[in-house]
C-alpha cells in the first residue's frame, strides 16, 4: 500500500509540528509515508468562500500530486472533508472530465487522520503516553462533513496515563469557519469565546482536536486570556511518549 | 407601529450590533437551548424519524418537481368549492388582493393569523398605508405588533423579549390598540397570557375579514391547513364573514394523505411536541358555517427564481418550523434582526437570496456569508434541506455575479493572488521565503490583521516549513 502524507497548507507553513507528529506516529506503526513535494492547499477556503474558480489551481495540484496512492492521510477534518466532498464540484465546474475523472479515482482515498488509524490500519491502541487532563473538541466537519463519531475518542482513549474529561456544549462550533472568522470576526469570537469558557470549565490541561485551524482560533483567544490550558492536535498526543505505551 | 426591515445594513455589522447586546444575548440562549432541548427528546422518541425526513423531502421534491400542474389542480379544486383565487406574481400584487377585499367590505380592520408570508410582502404596512388596521392575534405576534418591534424568529417571533420586557409593553401599550392590561399586571406567564386573551377576543368578535396564510395547500381536494398552538387561528379562520388566505406556491402538496408525514414532523421539529395543539383545514366555502366568502392569493414572490436554481431549489421543501434556527450557533447569538428578514437563522441565509437574486444589493449577499458552515442545521431539518451546500453555491454566485466589475474587491484580489500561489508548490516556496520564516504570521495576512487579532493572538510562524524539514530530514540523506 502506497500511503502518502498531505500536510495541508496550515500545517505545512504554520504547525507544522503537526504533520511532523504524524509522520512520527505513522513510523512508529510501521507505515512507510511519502510527502509529494507537489502538494499545497486542498482549495476549501476559496470553495468555501465562493471562489470556485480560484481553487482549481489548488486542486489540480493535488490531483497531480496523489493521484494514484492508495491512501492520502489528512491530520485535518475539514481539509479531508475538502477533498472528498468538494474537489468535485470545482472539478466539474472546470469542464475538464480527465480532472472529473481523477477526483473521483482519488476522493475515496483521502482519509483523515484517525479514519485512517482505525479503519484502514485497524488499531486504536497507537502506543502512546500522555499523563494529562485533556478535553476533546470534535470539530465541526469531522463530526457532521466525515461522520468520523467516536474514532478520535477511542484513541485518546486508550492513551496511557491521559484522562479524558467531558467539554460541555462539545458539539457546537467554534465559530472558526475559514473566512468566516475574517468576515464575521465579531459573530466568530462571540462563538469562540463561549467555546474557550467551556474549555476551561472542563478542567482539562490540554483542549485535542483533529483541525489546526480550530485549534489557532480556540488557542488564540485562550492565549488572548492568558489561560494555562493548552490546544495540541490529535496528531501530536498520538505520537507522544516513546511509542511502546510508556 | 410599523417597524421595517428595509434598508437594514449587511450581516457583519448588523451582528456586531445585537452582540453588544447582552439582554438579548441572554433572552437567545435561555429560550433557544430550551426548545433545543424539548425537541431533542421527542425525535429521539421516533424510531422511524430519519424515514420520515426522507419521505418528508421526497414529497416537497415531487411536488415541486410538478409545481405548475398541482396548482392549476388546486385553483380548479378551490373554485369548484366556492373561494376565489387570485395569482399574484409578487408583494405589490398580493397585498393589494387583500386591500381590494378590504375596502369591498368597507372595512378598516382584519384580525390576523400568524403567517410568514404576509409577513414577507409587508401586509400590514401596505394595509396601514390605506387606513386598514391588521391586527395580529398570535400572542407573540401581538407583543411584536404592539412593541412597534420586528419579528426575530420564524415561530417565535419575540424570542428577544423576556416577560418583564412583555409586561411593560403590554402595559404601555395594550390601550392604544383596544382593551388596555390591566394596570397591576404581572410578568407572570399565565397572567400575561390572560391580558392577550381578553385583549383578543374583543378583536375576534368584531372582526368581519380575516387574513391568514397556509401551512400547506392540498392541491387534489382545494383544502387550506394551518396548524397553531394557540386557538387564535381557530377564532379567525372561523368568526369573520370573510377569509383571505396567502399561501406561497411552494406549499402545494398533491393529495391529502401527504400532510400525514408533516403532521408527524413539524409539531416535533419546531414546537417539540408530539401533536399539533389546533390544525384547522377548509376547503372553500362551507354554507351557512363559517366565512361565506374566501379568497385565496397563490403568492409568487421569487419562488419561480428560487425553483429555477438547481441547488437552491431544496430550500422551498421548507415547513417553517425553525429547528434551524434553535440550533444555530450563529443566530443563537446574533439573533434574528441581525439577518434582515421576517426569515432569520440559516434557512433565512439561503432563502432570502434565493428569493430575491444575488449581486445587486450587499445586505442580501451577505447572508450566505452568515454561517460557519458547521452544519448542524442539516443535522435536524425535518425535510433535509442541505443548507451547507446551498449556502456554499450562493457564496459562489455572489462572487460569479461581482467577477465582471473593472476593479475587483480588494478580497478577490487576495484570492486570485492565493489561487496562484497554491497552484504551484515552488511558487508556495518562494513566497515561503519572501515572507520570512519565524516572523509573526500577521506580516503574511497584512491588512486582514487587525480582524483576527483584535481578540485572538495569532500564531508566530516557525523558522522552518514542514516541506523544509521533510526535504532536510527525509529527501536528501535521510531515511526515505
Amino acid at each position: 500500500m502506497r500511503v502518502a502524507l498531505m500536510a495541508t497548507c496550515l500545517g505545512d507553513l504554520i504547525f507544522p509540528d503537526v504533520p511532523r507528529a504524524t509522520v512520527r506516529l505513522l513510523d512508529r506503526l510501521g507505515v512507510q509515508v511519502e510527502f509529494p513535494m507537489g502538494q499545497t492547499c486542498c482549495g476549501q477556503p476559496f470553495v468555501n468562500t465562493g471562489y470556485v474558480d480560484e481553487a482549481l489551481p489548488a486542486v489540480r495540484a493535488y490531483a497531480d500530486a496523489f493521484s494514484g496512492f492508495d491512501a492520502v492521510v489528512i491530520p485535518s477534518g475539514s481539509c479531508a472533508g475538502s477533498v472528498r466532498h468538494q474537489h468535485s464540484l470545482a472539478a466539474r465546474r472546470s469542464g475538464d472530465p480527465a480532472l472529473e475523472a481523477a477526483v473521483a479515482a482519488y476522493a475515496p482515498k483521502a482519509y483523515e487522520l484517525s479514519e485512517f488509524l482505525v479503519d484502514v490500519l485497524g488499531v486504536t491502541d497507537v502506543g502512546a503516553s500522555f499523563p494529562h487532563t485533556v478535553a476533546y473538541h470534535p470539530t465541526c466537519h469531522s463530526l457532521r462533513m466525515l461522520g468520523l463519531g467516536d474514532r478520535p475518542r477511542r484513541l485518546l482513549e486508550a492513551v496511557r496515563g491521559l484522562e479524558l474529561v467531558d467539554l460541555p456544549h462539545a458539539l457546537e462550533c467554534c465559530g472558526f469557519g475559514g473566512t468566516f472568522a475574517l468576515k464575521n470576526a465579531d459573530t466568530s469570537v462571540a462563538m469562540g469565546l463561549d467555546k474557550a469558557r467551556d474549555v476551561v470549565a472542563s478542567g482539562a490541561q490540554v483542549l485535542v482536536a483533529g483541525d489546526s485551524s480550530c485549534l489557532m482560533h480556540i488557542g488564540g483567544l485562550l492565549s488572548r486570556q492568558h489561560s494555562t490550558v493548552r490546544v495540541m492536535h490529535l496528531a501530536e498526543v498520538l505520537a507522544s511518549g516513546d511509542g511502546a505505551g510508556s | 407601529m410599523s417597524a421595517t426591515f428595509l434598508g437594514m445594513p449587511p450581516f457583519p455589522t448588523a451582528a456586531r450590533t445585537a452582540l453588544a447586546n447582552e439582554q438579548l444575548r441572554s433572552n437567545l440562549r435561555h429560550a433557544t437551548g430550551t426548545i433545543r432541548a424539548k425537541r431533542a427528546v421527542v425525535v429521539a422518541e421516533v424510531d422511524d424519524w430519519e424515514d420520515l425526513r426522507t419521505a418528508g423531502a421526497a414529497v416537497k421534491d415531487a411536488a415541486l418537481r410538478h409545481l405548475d400542474e398541482h396548482l392549476v389542480v388546486l385553483e380548479q379544486a378551490l373554485t369548484a368549492r366556492g373561494a376565489t383565487v387570485h395569482w399574484a406574481r409578487d408583494a405589490a400584487e398580493a397585498c393589494a388582493v387583500v386591500a381590494d377585499v378590504a375596502r369591498a367590505h368597507g372595512v378598516d380592520e382584519v384580525v390576523k393569523v400568524k403567517s410568514m408570508a404576509t409577513q414577507e410582502i409587508g401586509l400590514n404596512e401596505f394595509l396601514a398605508d390605506r387606513g386598514i388596521a391588521a391586527w395580529e392575534t398570535d400572542l407573540a405576534e401581538l407583543i411584536v405588533q404592539l412593541g412597534g418591534d420586528l419579528p426575530s424568529h420564524i415561530l417565535v417571533p419575540a424570542i428577544h423579549r423576556n416577560r418583564a420586557e412583555i409586561r411593560d409593553i403590554f402595559r404601555q401599550r395594550m390601550g392604544a390598540a383596544g382593551r388596555p392590561a390591566p394596570v397591576d399586571l404581572t410578568d407572570d406567564p399565565g397572567d400575561l397570557a390572560g391580558a392577550a386573551r381578553l385583549h383578543l377576543r374583543e378583536k375576534f368578535l368584531r372582526a368581519r375579514v380575516a387574513v391568514s396564510g397556509a401551512n400547506f395547500a392540498v392541491a387534489d381536494t382545494g383544502t387550506l391547513v394551518v396548524v397553531e398552538s394557540e386557538g387564535n387561528g381557530r377564532m379567525c379562520l372561523t368568526l369573520p364573514e370573510v377569509l383571505v388566505t396567502v399561501v406561497g406556491i411552494e406549499k402545494v402538496v398533491p393529495t391529502w394523505s401527504d400532510l400525514d408525514v408533516f403532521f408527524q414532523l413539524l409539531p416535533r421539529s419546531s414546537t417539540g411536541e408530539r401533536m399539533n395543539p389546533y390544525t384547522s383545514t377548509w376547503s372553500g366555502v362551507t354554507q351557512g358555517d363559517g366565512p361565506q366568502e374566501v379568497h385565496v392569493v397563490l403568492l409568487d414572490n421569487g419562488r419561480t427564481r428560487a425553483l429555477a436554481d438547481p441547488v437552491g431549489r431544496q430550500a422551498l421543501r421548507c415547513i417553517r418550523c425553525s429547528a434551524c434556527l434553535n440550533v444555530c450557533p450563529v443566530y443563537e447569538r446574533v439573533g434574528g434582526h441581525a439577518y434582515g428578514s421576517v426569515y432569520p437563522g440559516p434557512i433565512g441565509a439561503i432563502l432570502n437570496p434565493l428569493l430575491r437574486g444575488v449581486g445587486s444589493d450587499p445586505q442580501t449577499d451577505s447572508l450566505p456569508y452568515a454561517s460557519s458552515l458547521c452544519g448542524a442545521c442539516l443535522e435536524v431539518c425535518p425535510v433535509k434541506i442541505d443548507i451547507p451546500s446551498v449556502l456554499v453555491d450562493l457564496r459562489r454566485q455572489v462572487v460569479d455575479a461581482h467577477r465582471r466589475q473593472r476593479v475587483p474587491t480588494p478580497e478577490a484580489t487576495v484570492m486570485r493572488a492565493a489561487a496562484w500561489a497554491f497552484g504551484d508548490a515552488r511558487r508556495l516556496s518562494l513566497g515561503e521565503r519572501l515572507a520570512g520564516l519565524g516572523a509573526p504570521a500577521s506580516r503574511w495576512l497584512g491588512p486582514l490583521v487587525p480582524r483576527w487579532s483584535s481578540s485572538r493572538d495569532m500564531p508566530t510562524v516557525p523558522r522552518e516549513s514542514f516541506r523544509r524539514w521533510w526535504r532536510r530530514e527525509r529527501a536528501e540523506g535521510g531515511r526515505s
